[in-house]
């Protein structure tokens, strides 16, 4: 046993010395995911702020101000530009200038203060339809608080209740919350896969192959020393951003480490045996690039990264079963935000640990085919 | 009228620590219509030189002018005129032959009514005629060096420079070649300026200039070149097949620069025009005689002084008589790729400590051969037993019995020398301290020590020649495969490597070696010559030239008898089919 | 420039193509799939939002409260006997949010305090929870104007904003995701084909024997763009004929507009790729680079998921950079509002910029040489 381990030992350390020494894979493993992970961190946001809007008031009410001014002191609007007729309202949309444009009509403050109801048209740019669902959302909520305090004044009856909003795990609804650990799993993912997914290719390119098969080491030795560092580069850096998103992020640790660990140790599992998989079809680097590309695209969009796998038709939804990253997410969500333990985990763990341990063998059974 | 003219040319790489000159201070015309021979050791500044000629490198000073054209400014212009084969000519390998040749008249403009006729009498020149509508990818090597030749001269050139254009190429294609090229001087009036490791080739040329470091160390007439060691070459004939041992001894002798097994011979090249003084018990095979120089000894003593060579002690002298036993056999040996039948019927055993050699035209099967000896390959029929194994089904283990040295570089290029090494004794299995001890060894017995820090991939060639033969023996194999170990290195480099080869075999370790050089043939005990994936002859090197032997050759060199036997073999197959 | 060099050098290119089958997968098989998956998979409409009821006193004003949100098409709710089982369901992901109506409830409607609707979301996805918060608000209001309008009394809201959604009355989100999409796939197809083909080059050495000949290097550089523009524009028609045929997106703007804006950005997308690949040598660290610069950025920072406004000024100022913004903008127009000048314009103008910038440096640093 002892033989094996110092040889399998020995072909980890020269993997990691081949893509640690050459300056410009060192570069392309370590620079990338540390600028993608600050400038995504930052970038990926649903909460909106500032969606500019335009303003047609035709009423000079006191009421009609109040309800614009709601607009304005909201963090979520800012008031662009107030036009002067319809035209010009329906241009600032169509050019862009505007997300939203309100038209308020010239008997606003009248007919609140007679009790009837004034209608006040918001147009949204349905181009970017979920800003436009968030923005019509945002302005709703202010509407009603606005009808809210005008039903108070005028001491409306029947049946009186209030809607009292509470959100679990991320009081404020901040998204970052909800993307930057994202962020960890698809940069995991992304270096995780190229280590392994063409360190096969590139010692077949480069003629070491033969080298290598020459000596005795076994296939399966091979495949070991082949998969160690993608681990070790997984985990090293998989690490390093679960710390940028706790300090840098201010993302709230609430769960367990090691409930979190063994998460990541089940998804590089995963990652690295999918990644070997490739590794042991592709001839050329070209191939094998393609492959982790192939693979790594459709992961990071059916993981439920940025859109919920509940949306996503039934069959699309059974496809996602078979994504590693997709576990891996309510993992590092569950231990950063929901405060979770390894006991809520399980669930999550033995796919990881099937789609690893199955991507494994087939990449042995590859392996050994491709070299006879 | 100057072809070439170039005075105090310098070029450097890198900056800081990384810097490097290239090219030193260079001054030198080469005359309209002539023939010129770049000759020196790896890292010379050969390729750097023809790069700069080419007018695809900018020089770091001097001025550059070619054709009359002042370089770098007019490179454009130049390169209407020129022709330039890389050292690794990159056809495009998705393209048919005529496809490639398409591309290149294009992009030289040839109008497309003279092309037919162009592409005719090229295809014609190469024999590359039946494989038109072949990719590139799929010709032999030697056929792909010939393609790339006929690119570079679609359009007539005035200069052409050619960089190694015969690396790695059988004896039969590279005959092929300088056909080819003798005949564009001879009928076109084309200047050609080349770079080789062949001296043969060198010797051909009306001028030659000899490299070091990137300075000029001797130019001249090859044939004036030689005369200038005049008397210094001797011959001790009718020495035993493979006399290592005696050519080890001599090569210690004082004042003896070279020495080269030729034949049934053993050629000396001395520091002054005296006789060597043989030892008393060396007296049994007579006095040397002296020849004429050759270009090769005015190469390896101008080199002599200049680099620091040790020499190689041969291990003590073992009773080889009597140790029969096969070390490596196979026996109908078959493997099909397809239909196509790559290796038919071969059949031959190796003994232990014998140095064995694997000859054969580019595609006669050789590396396919080697590539199932090694396990690398299964057979398609036939037994196979190396060391007692067939190592395809043998556990791993038994791979630790040998030693393998690949064709091309094939270390990890990111890795230092040390790096390397560690790596390979481990996956050997070796342990501390035996690891330590072997990595010692390494960098001590094969000077690597220097280099130990630097990274493989940066390595000049001779040196990762050197270190591929080290991670080969870290775990002292007692069977070595060399496939074309030697291919495009100097001279110099060649024979330290050989000499390390011999000192092998001396202490007991079978040597299974494939070459394109044929005096490298005459270093071995026994010859195996394949040709169309078949066994055409074997025997020992004077067995082999004993059947080239006609009328017209009656003491055929080994070149002689590798062409005269395999064209003959490939005429008769071609009757047959 | 000669045409029968660059003619000679686009069909070395065209051979080469129909040749190797990966990049005729780079540019076919890779926005087939895309746009299958995308165009199926992402939707950022939350439709089946679980819901887990509890009411601890039901009562005909919590019945019509719960019925008002069976109404609503966006939600499904399961009834939960008390507080602590459905606490147990969020926690185990079997619902998104808890609507709890306390055993006062009707009580306390009818007298003189405010009954409380307690409605607590998951907040781990923010932008879920924002909408299911919304969503509730919305039914919430409408079933108070029709309990005023039953029973007789004379409830007004005082405001009613009736919202208009222009250009995507149904807020689907694969309407707009579609032509963003449509950039994405482009931007992949110009930048990884090119940037891997010219590394290819040059590890091959097919590059040294092509630039010791008389070509020029805008000629080099021609007959790499033009044939895989002409196939990045193939992909365009596929993903194009996809969008409008396979996931109904209509098409309001004029074909000439969107192919010809495409035109431009495939352009930039191939000056990136050649910019790319003269700076990496090799395949496998060009390659690197595009990935890492192309579609990752084109799927954060083009505007196309996440809202470029909502972004910190210097990440806002970084997307203009990110020539995928550009068009994402254009192709939601020109798919959903038609030709709209002011937009097409700005954006064409960006996109020229960089175009010129690409190209530009491209040739700039492009060199007959090897140092």
């Amino acid at each position: 046993m002892r033989p094996i381990l110092h040889r399998i030992l020995a072909l980890t350390v020269k993997e990691l010395l081949a893509l640690l020494r050459d300056a410009a894979s060192r570069a392309v493993l370590i620079g990338p995911p540390i600028i993608q992970m600050l400038v995504f961190g930052y970038a990926a946001t649903f909460d909106l702020k500032h969606v500019p809007f335009a303003v047609y008031n035709q009423d000079r009410g006191r009421l009609s101000r109040d309800f614009i001014a709601r607009f304005e002191g909201s963090p979520s609007f800012s008031l662009l530009r107030v036009v002067h007729n319809q035209n010009e309202l329906g241009q600032a949309i169509d050019d862009k200038s505007v997300l939203m444009a309100m038209d308020i009509g010239p008997t606003f403050t009248s007919d609140i203060e007679r009790g009837r109801t004034t209608h006040v048209q918001l147009i949204l740019d349905g181009r970017d339809s979920n800003t436009a669902a968030l923005a019509m959302g945002y302005a709703q909520s202010i509407v009603t608080t606005f009808n809210q305090t005008q039903i108070s004044i005028q001491g409306g009856t029947l049946p009186s209740t209030v809607l009292l909003d509470r959100a679990w795990f991320n009081p404020n609804l901040d998204s970052r919350w909800f993307i930057v650990p994202g962020i960890c799993g698809i940069l995991t993912l992304l270096v995780s896969m190229l280590t392994t997914g063409l360190s096969v290719a590139r010692e077949r390119e480069m003629g070491t192959f033969d080298q290598l098969l020459v000596t005795p080491l076994h296939p399966t030795e091979i495949l070991l020393g082949k998969s160690l560092p993608g681990f070790i580069v997984g985990f090293a850096e998989g690490s390093f951003i679960i710390l940028v998103s706790v300090f840098w992020f201010h993302v709230p640790f609430t769960g367990s480490v090691l409930g979190l660990y063994l998460g990541l140790f089940c998804f590089l599992l995963a990652t690295v045996g999918i990644g070997l998989m490739m590794s042991s079809l592709a001839v050329t680097q070209q191939q094998g690039l393609l492959g982790v590309f192939l693979f790594m695209v459709p992961a990071i969009v059916l993981s439920g990264f940025a859109t919920p796998i509940a949306n996503m038709p039934q069959i699309v939804q059974y496809i996602t079963l078979l994504d590693p990253l997709r576990y891996f997410l309510i993992v590092l969500r569950g231990s950063f935000l929901e405060g979770a333990g390894v006991s809520l985990f399980w669930p999550q763990y033995w796919p990881l640990a099937v789609i690893g341990v199955v991507s494994m063998i087939v990449a042995g059974r590859l392996f050994r085919r491709r070299l006879s | 009228m100057d072809a070439v003219a170039v005075g105090n040319l310098s070029k450097s790489f890198g900056k800081g620590t990384a810097h490097r000159d290239a090219l030193k201070n260079i001054s030198l015309e080469i005359p309209a219509g002539s023939m010129t021979a770049l000759i020196g050791p790896d890292g010379a500044g050969k390729t750097t030189l023809l790069r700069l000629l080419a007018g695809i490198l900018t020089p770091s000073a001097g001025a550059i002018r070619v054709l009359d054209h002042p370089l770098p400014k007019e490179a454009l212009a130049l390169q209407r005129q020129i022709g330039y084969m890389p050292q690794r000519f990159g056809l495009y390998e998705d393209l048919t032959v005529e496809e490639n040749l398409s591309l290149f008249a294009d992009l030289h403009s040839i109008p497309h009514e003279k092309r037919e006729h162009r592409f005719a009498g090229l295809l014609t020149m190469t024999a590359l005629g039946p494989f038109r509508k072949r990719l590139a990818g799929q010709l032999s090597g030697g056929m792909k060096q010939k393609l790339g030749l006929a690119c570079t001269l679609i359009h007539p050139p005035e200069l052409l420079l050619l960089d190694e254009a015969s690396v790695g190429v059988d004896p039969i294609s590279r005959r092929e070649l300088w056909s080819i090229i003798q005949q564009q001087v001879a009928g076109q009036k084309v200047t050609v300026l080349l770079s080789t490791a062949y001296m043969d080739e060198a010797e051909r040329c009306d001028h030659v200039i000899l490299l070091h470091e990137g300075e000029i160390l001797a130019q001249g007439n090859p044939a004036q070149l030689a005369a200038s060691f005049e008397g210094r070459a001797f011959v001790l004939e009718n020495v035993p097949t493979a006399p290592r041992n005696l050519q080890a001894q001599i090569a210690q002798l004082p004042g003896v620069v070279d020495t080269v097994i030729q034949g049934d011979g053993l050629r000396i090249v001395m520091q002054q025009a005296e006789p060597p003084a043989l030892p008393q018990k060396l007296t049994l095979y007579g006095t040397p005689k002296p020849v004429p120089a050759r270009l090769e000894d005015a190469f390896v003593s101008l080199l002599f002084s200049r680099t620091t060579r040790h020499p190689i002690p041969l291990p003590p002298q073992r009773d080889i008589a009597g140790d029969d036993t096969a070390v490596v056999a196979v026996k109908d040996l078959f493997r099909y790729f397809g239909a196509f039948a790559a290796v038919k019927n071969v059949s031959f055993s190796v003994r232990k400590g014998e140095i064995f050699g694997l000859l054969g035209a580019n595609g006669a099967g050789k590396s396919t051969t080697f590539r199932m000896l090694c396990g690398l390959l299964p057979s398609s029929s036939g037994t196979l037993r190396v060391a007692g194994v067939d190592l395809r089904t043998a556990p791993a283990a038994a791979r630790a019995r040998i030693g393998y040295v690949s064709q091309k570089f094939s270390l990890y290029g990111a890795l230092s020398v040390q790096q390397n090494l560690s790596f390979f004794s481990a996956a050997y299995g070796l342990e501390n301290p035996r690891k330590q001890d072997r990595m010692a060894w390494a960098l001590e017995e094969l000077e690597l020590k220097d280099y130990a820090k630097m990274n493989a991939g940066e390595l000049p060639l001779g040196y990762k020649q050197r270190l591929a033969l080290a991670c080969a023996l870290m775990h002292e194999p007692s069977i070595l495969f060399l496939d074309e170990p030697t291919s495009g290195v100097d001279p110099l480099a060649r024979r330290e490597f050989w000499a390390r080869v011999n000192a092998l075999a001396e202490s007991g370790v079978t040597c299974l070696v494939t070459t394109h050089f044929m005096e490298e043939a005459e270093y071995c005990d026994h010859l195996l010559l394949m040709s169309l994936g078949e066994v055409l002859a074997q025997g020992t090197p004077s067995e082999i030239k004993a059947k080239a032997r006609s009328k017209a050759h009656p003491t055929p060199s080994m070149e002689d008898a590798f062409i005269s036997l395999i064209e003959e073999h490939e005429q008769a197959s071609r009757r047959a089919s | 420039m000669k045409t029968m060099r660059l003619t000679g050098l686009m069909r070395k290119e065209v051979y080469e193509i129909v040749r190797d089958p990966s990049s005729i997968a780079i540019a076919f098989v890779l926005p087939l799939v895309l746009l299958l998956i995308f165009g199926y998979g992402v939707s950022l409409d939350a439709r089946r939002i679980l819901m887990a009821e509890v009411v601890d006193h039901p009562t005909q004003l919590t019945a019509s409260f719960l019925a008002e949100l069976q109404r609503s098409p966006w939600f499904r709710p399961t009834i939960y006997p008390d507080q602590a089982s459905a606490e147990q369901a969020l926690m185990a992901g079997r619902a998104n949010a808890i609507l709890w109506l306390r055993s006062d409830f009707t009580r306390q409607a009818y007298s003189a305090g405010s009954a409380p609707i307690h409605l607590t979301v998951n907040g781990v996805d923010a932008n879920q929870a924002r909408l299911i918060e919304n969503y509730v608000n919305v039914s919430w209001l409408l079933w108070l104007q029709q309990e005023a309008t039953g029973q007789g009394a004379h409830l007004e809201t005082p405001v009613a904003a009736d919202a208009r959604v222009w250009f995507n009355p149904a807020l689907r989100s694969r309407d707009y995701l579609v032509p963003g999409l449509i950039a994405i796939v482009m931007t992949l197809i110009g930048a990884l084909l090119t940037a891997l083909v010219v590394a290819r080059e040059w590890e091959r050495g097919t590059m040294e024997g092509i630039m010791v000949t008389p070509v020029a290097k805008t000629e080099i550089l021609s007959g790499k763009l033009i044939p895989y523009f002409a196939m990045g524009m193939g992909g365009m028609i596929l993903s194009t004929a996809m969008a409008v045929f396979l996931f109904g997106v209509p098409l309001h703007g004029s074909l000439l507009v969107l192919f010809g804006t495409a035109a431009l950005f495939l352009l930039t997308a191939l000056g990136m790729g050649l910019v790319i690949s003269v700076l990496a040598r090799s395949q496998f660290v060009a390659a690197m680079i595009a990935i890492v610069t192309t579609f990752l950025p084109a799927f954060i920072l083009s505007g196309f998921i996440f809202d470029i406004r909502s972004m910190p000024q210097p990440i806002q100022l970084l997307t203009h950079i990110v020539a995928a913004r550009y068009f994402v903008t254009i192709l939601q127009s020109a798919f959903l509002a038609g030709d709209v000048w002011p937009v097409l314009l700005r954006n064409v103008f960006g996109m020229g910029v960089l175009c010129a910038l690409f190209l530009g440096i491209a040739l700039l640093r492009f060199r007959k040489r090897l140092d």
